[in-house]
């Protein structure tokens, strides 16, 4: 076992961890800091159920080393609301039903607040290839577009 | 069967509150089936035989066994060696054990590419697949059949001497060496074509397509010191997984307890065994706890996808578009063991329509493909791409409007179908008009290369065992609980019916899905029956409470139980309204007046309302590379009552867009030799989000008075029809008729060069 | 997977020293979005995998007056969102936007994308087209070699045992030049190209003559094609249909597709031939200043 030690700030908090270099950064935050909210869909890149924000964007935690994010900064999902204040996003999920089993929410939630960040008003063309690494076989996408479109409208009218 | 009165207003149900487990799985808490963990928990893998169709002649495991990390190794000859033995398991109709068995752990011969051989518990996954690599399996290669017709040609390679013929929905009989068969009849075909001005004929090939649930498969067990066996897995079916375990282990079902954890979609891929009882025997072996994982390569070749199909059908119509005879040849993939859903599938390829001579055939044959699973209307989607397809052809030689055309033959209430009984409450009639006065039915489609295409597609959906729970808290909110693992909303729509029978609200109701040991008998969350039947438990849950609470309202007020009026959440004193409890009040006096409130109910409901549903859609063609986009898309469907008209939309419009991807471009690529090729979601190509439009979702309501507000299931016809309108509409635009799924631009690129040329 | 050392080195210096010292089977990790995948799927088993990302002249992205230096590790997300780039290489902003979605892109390099080597790779055909060069450093010292010539079959390199790719030189557009790179895939996105096909076009300041056109194509052959023969046929001509159409056909018979579970050799043939022209006429536009 060749597990290294690893340094990165995980929703706010310094974390350390062990890990081998052959764990991805999914397995790191899954089995290492029992982060359990980052899923697993694919572990080939396919399907964006992985997703977190590294260093400010968004990734597949599967296609990462655990090793690679030494020294980094990483949001999940469980880092997406603020103590019990919901992102805007969680809530229109919520209210507009834009999931159904919601496994893939996390993906969803995680890769639409890195869209929103950069991009406050997107058409709806921009949201659906934003997205379209994040496969959901439930809901068909419609609800998801129009709740990332009210989310976006929440997150502009408090910015004025 | 009791026919419910249907209240004219409903105050609950056709709302849209927040359903109560959203919260965490907007946050991530939710616990889906690999977010389970046990203190000293071992991973296990699967070993999984490279070949189709192979003898195993010997398996050494010696290597994996010494291999530094691995606490337990297993193969068949560590499970008991199950006599055959069928059972009934409702929505995939018999099984037989043995074959769930084999199916889970190959004994003497391995029947696909990915069949488990055998099994390994270590440290971690790492280890486990590091392992599971040094078994040592030798095998005799024996040549596999990979599509029905070859598997029902003379002198095809055979996979089973014997087998039990399939009974899924209905029985089969053993026909072939491969296949079983069944008929289904009605009037007499030759006499009906006879009658017919215009007959076609036309063939058609669907290929191998999974449910492509987001989540793969993920179970951990414990094996208990005192031979109390604990699951923790994501499953349709907790009941199901638990007595397929107890029969395939020889265990008493009482020492096994399944705990449903949140599932990550089912689509009916998730009712059965697979990688269950390794798990519990790699714990009993190690004496720890083990969870084992499939990857998606797993999921694809292991599981169990939906039938590849060939068809042939004959139908017979008059000038007037009367539709008078129709012949139907299906034969479906079982795959590896009988029992696929041809059934289902041939008996609903016509029904929807009135047609006095029918002749059904129906092949359910065995391949060296991992044994089917229902998939969403297991078996409709095919049979339906064949005859929608047919009746747009017919449309167009008689110069018949496609909507007249089907309300001219349309199958309604009372009509006699081909199963042998007259056809429940249906409102067929009222989707194709609807389809007639909508905005999308009527606009300019606009465009060169673009074409329009309608279809329209029936299901029958279930009743099936049920049960619910329902107790009173002394502060009048109530704990509801249900054996229906939860796939996509309903522990809201039952706690909504729960509100509506007890006169509370849905935010006083707590629904919470149980597990083996703690609920009683449910069957599984499928066949778009849970909002249906579970509900109906839930309603007669509710009549029990609702009796026993106005007995202690008697006994308060010193009447007769008769004289109790129960009003909307409140108990009155028929002689004296004066004297009045809300739920809540009443609710605080239970424990003076003779202890808490609880009730149980099992249902078994026979009303069941069939599914019925038209879809319109636009599409433009690249005539260059035959690339299809869809426009427009627009699905009615009769939902009987929409309880939570967001959640059938969301059904509806999910349904919708699996079918687009059976449309155009899912299948099961295999090489020669039988060895599945696109075990990535990279090459099993799932529409993603930039794929497909907004899905307009049209919900008609004619109630099904098998249900006391009205509902039908809704979740399984919206993957009907999707295939055939977009072949209807792909006519339209290119002039090219389609007769294989799914119309990949290469195949459609084929088409207009031949059609050219 | 099979466990492996990792090492991030701070220079290029250490990372030549690393490789040099040759203990371990090495592979350079830059994105990962190939490599952990196929380390995943035990087609790839390095010993020793080493960080890349830390190398500055791997990282680098600069412009003189007549070249971008492009490093090797450079994301497609740092490629599209330069102001330099999408000015003046909207080719390569064409194919780095289309690797498989938003989270593959932040992550993925060009330089990664052709040491990978796939036939069906999306930026080795702009990169033919717009005359790339890769900058190469190893124990023999430095070399360049053009990218047309790089991939030598499906997933293999002229890249000796240590060398390292560190960077591509590409030299800025002249006046009325155009690229333009288009795939073919089944969905709308997420696909390994079916076909592929890159162009570019230098024309008169007319916008009337084609002065020089270059052509490349992809997932036809084991490695990406540059197709030299369009150019006698381009060159001097006038645009119009039927000479980009006989350039296109060229192209269509210099293909030499398989039949695969992803396409056949006559649909590849076919949408080369359609790629090719539609590149072309995509390039033209952009050369007369039209996109």
């Amino acid at each position: 076992m060749n597990r290294q030690q690893v340094t990165a700030t995980i929703n706010g908090e310094l974390k350390e961890f062990l890990c081998e270099p052959r764990q991805s950064l999914l397995e790191v935050l899954r089995d290492e800091l029992f982060l359990t909210g980052t899923k697993e869909g694919c572990n080939d890149g396919n399907c964006g159920a992985c997703n977190v924000i590294l260093d400010g964007i968004v990734v597949n935690a599967c296609c990462i080393f655990g090793v690679e994010t030494n020294g980094g900064h990483i949001t999940t999902i469980e880092g997406l609301s603020k103590g019990n204040e919901l992102h805007p996003l969680q809530q229109t999920f919520l209210e507009g039903t834009g999931m159904q089993c919601g496994f893939c929410t996390p993906g969803f939630l995680i890769a639409a607040s890195a869209l929103l960040d950069e991009n406050p008003e997107p058409t709806e063309k921009e949201i659906r290839h934003w997205l379209v690494g994040n496969l959901c076989r439930c809901t068909g996408y419609d609800k998801i577009v129009k709740s990332v479109q009210d989310a976006a409208l929440i997150l502009r009218e408090r910015a004025l | 069967m009791n026919d419910y009165v249907i209240p004219e207003k409903l105050r609950v149900v056709g709302t849209t509150p927040i359903r109560p487990d959203g919260h965490d799985k907007v946050t991530g808490r939710a616990k889906f089936g690999d977010d389970f963990h046990l203190p000293g928990m071992l991973h296990g893998k699967v070993l999984r035989s490279p070949h189709a169709h192979a003898r195993i002649k010997s398996i050494d495991t010696s290597h994996a066994a010494a291999f530094p990390g691995v606490h337990a190794v297993v193969t068949a000859a560590d499970f008991p060696k199950i006599a055959s033995n069928v059972i009934d398991a409702g929505e995939s109709g018999q099984i037989d054990m043995q074959d769930v068995a084999d199916n889970c752990i190959a004994r003497e011969k391995v029947f696909y590419d990915g069949h488990a051989v055998a099994a390994v518990a270590a440290d971690n996954a790492h280890i486990a697949e590091e392992a599971a690599n040094l078994i040592q399996v030798a095998y005799e290669l024996l040549d596999p059949v990979m599509d029905v017709r070859s598997a029902m040609a003379d002198n095809a390679p055979v996979l089973h001497d014997n087998f039990l013929p399939g009974a899924f929905l209905a029985p089969t009989e053993k026909a072939l060496p491969n296949a079983s068969k069944l008929e289904l009849a009605m009037g007499d075909v030759s006499t009906g074509f006879d009658q017919a001005d215009v007959i076609i004929e036309r063939e058609f090939t669907t290929e191998t397509v999974h449910q492509g649930y987001i989540e793969t498969h993920i179970v951990t067990a414990q094996w208990g010191a005192n031979g109390m066996v604990t699951i923790w897995t994501t499953t349709q079916g907790q009941f199901a997984i638990r007595d397929q375990l107890a029969l395939v282990l020889e265990l008493p079902m009482s020492a096994i307890t399944v705990i449903p954890l949140e599932i990550g979609g089912g689509f009916g891929g998730k009712d059965s065994i697979y990688i269950d009882p390794l798990a519990v025997v790699l714990s009993k072996q190690s004496g720890r706890p083990v969870k084992m994982v499939m990857n998606r390569a797993e999921t694809l070749r292991a599981t169990g996808p939906s039938s590849g199909t060939y068809i042939k059908a004959r139908l017979g119509v008059k000038t007037d578009g009367t539709l008078v005879a129709a012949e139907f040849h299906g034969a479906y993939e079982a795959g590896a063991y009988s029992g696929g859903p041809v059934a289902p599938g041939v008996s609903t390829a016509l029904t929807r329509y009135n047609i006095p001579n029918v002749k059904i055939e129906g092949y359910d044959v065995l391949v060296n493909k991992p044994k089917v699973k229902p998939y969403r209307a297991p078996g409709a989607t095919p049979s339906n791409f064949a005859v929608e397809t047919m009746i747009d052809e017919l449309c167009r030689e008689l110069k018949l409007d496609p909507v007249e055309f089907r309300l001219r033959n349309a199958l309604t209430t009372g009509d006699r179908l081909v199963l042998g009984f007259p056809c429940p409450e249906i409102g067929g009639v009222e989707i194709l008009k609807a389809v007639q006065n909508h905005a999308h039915y009527q606009s300019d489609i606009g465009g060169p290369h673009r074409g329009r295409g309608l279809a329209y597609g029936f299901w029958f959906g279930a009743g099936l065992p049920s049960s619910a729970d329902l107790m009173v808290n002394s502060d009048g909110t109530v704990q509801l609980c249900s054996g229906s693992p939860d796939m996509s909303g309903t522990r809201i729509t039952l706690a909504m019916q729960a509100a509506e029978a007890l006169g509370i609200e849905p935010s006083d109701i707590f629904p919470s899905v149980g597990d083996t040991a703690s609920v009683g008998y449910s069957f599984q969350t499928v066949a778009s029956r849970t909002t249906f039947a579970t509900g109906i438990a839930v309603y007669q849950a509710a009549q029990d409470i609702l009796a026993q609470m106005a007995e202690r309202a008697a006994l308060i007020w010193q009447i007769a139980t008769d004289n109790v009026l129960i009003d909307c959440g409140r108990f009155l004193n028929k002689a004296n309204i004066q004297q009045c409890f809300t739920f809540k009040e009443l609710a605080g006096k239970l424990d003076g007046t003779g202890g808490p409130i609880a009730a149980r109910a099992l249902a078994s409901p026979e009303g069941v309302g069939f599914q019925i549903t038209a879809h319109l859609v636009d599409l433009a063609v690249d005539t260059e590379t035959g690339k299809v986009d869809i426009l427009r898309y627009t699905a009615f469907q009769d939902a009987g009552k929409a309880v939570h008209p967001d959640f059938v939309e969301g059904q509806i419009q999910g349904g919708t867009v699996q079918g687009i991807g059976w449309a155009l471009n899912e299948e099961y690529f295999y090489d020669e030799a039988g060895h599945l090729k696109n075990t990535s979601l990279l090459d099993y190509r799932m529409p993603t989000i930039l794929d497909v439009p907004n899905i307009e979702a049209v919900i008609l309501e004619t109630p099904n008075p098998g249900h006391p507000y009205g509902v039908r299931g809704v979740g399984e016809v919206p993957i009907v029809p999707p295939a055939a309108a977009i072949a209807n509409a792909l006519y339209d635009a290119a002039g090219i008729r389609m007769n294989t799924l799914p119309m990949t631009p290469a195949k459609i690129l084929d088409k207009l060069n031949s059609a050219t040329h | 997977m099979k466990n492996f050392d990792y090492k991030l080195p701070a220079s290029l210096d250490e990372l030549t020293d690393m490789l040099s010292r040759g203990e371990h089977t090495a592979r350079l990790l830059a994105g990962g979005t190939d490599l952990v995948v196929a380390m995943r799927g035990h087609r790839i088993t390095p010993e020793l995998v080493i960080d890349t990302k830390r190398v500055e002249e791997l990282n680098e992205l600069s412009f003189n007056d007549h070249t971008m230096i492009l490093g090797a590790s450079v994301t497609c997300r740092t490629v599209c969102r330069d102001p330099q780039v999408v000015k003046n290489f909207p080719a390569l902003i064409d194919c780095a936007t289309l690797i498989g979605g938003t989270q593959i892109q932040n992550r993925a390099t060009l330089g990664g994308n052709l040491c990978n080597a796939a036939p069906s790779a999306d930026t080795i055909p702009a990169l033919i087209v717009l005359k790339a060069q890769t900058n190469i450093c190893g124990p023999h010292g430095n070399r360049q070699v053009p990218v047309e010539e790089f991939c030598t079959g499906p997933g293999q390199t002229i890249l000796e045992p240590n060398e390292i790719l560190v960077s591509f030189s590409i030299p800025l557009p002249r006046k009325h030049e155009g690229a333009f790179f288009i795939r073919f895939i089944p969905r709308n996105d997420m696909d390994i190209a079916i076909a592929n096909a890159a162009a570019s076009i230098v024309i008169d300041s007319n916008g009337e003559t084609i002065i020089e056109g270059r052509v490349a194509i992809g997932a036809v052959a084991p490695t990406p094609l540059y197709v030299s023969d369009v150019e006698p046929v381009l060159s001097g001509q006038p645009i119009a249909d039927d000479v980009i159409a006989q350039a296109a056909d060229i192209a269509r018979q210099a293909a030499r597709p398989i039949t695969d579970m992803r396409g056949t050799v006559d649909q590849r043939k076919h949408l080369t031939e359609v790629l090719v022209r539609r590149a072309l006429n995509g390039a033209v536009n952009r050369a007369r200043g039209n996109d």
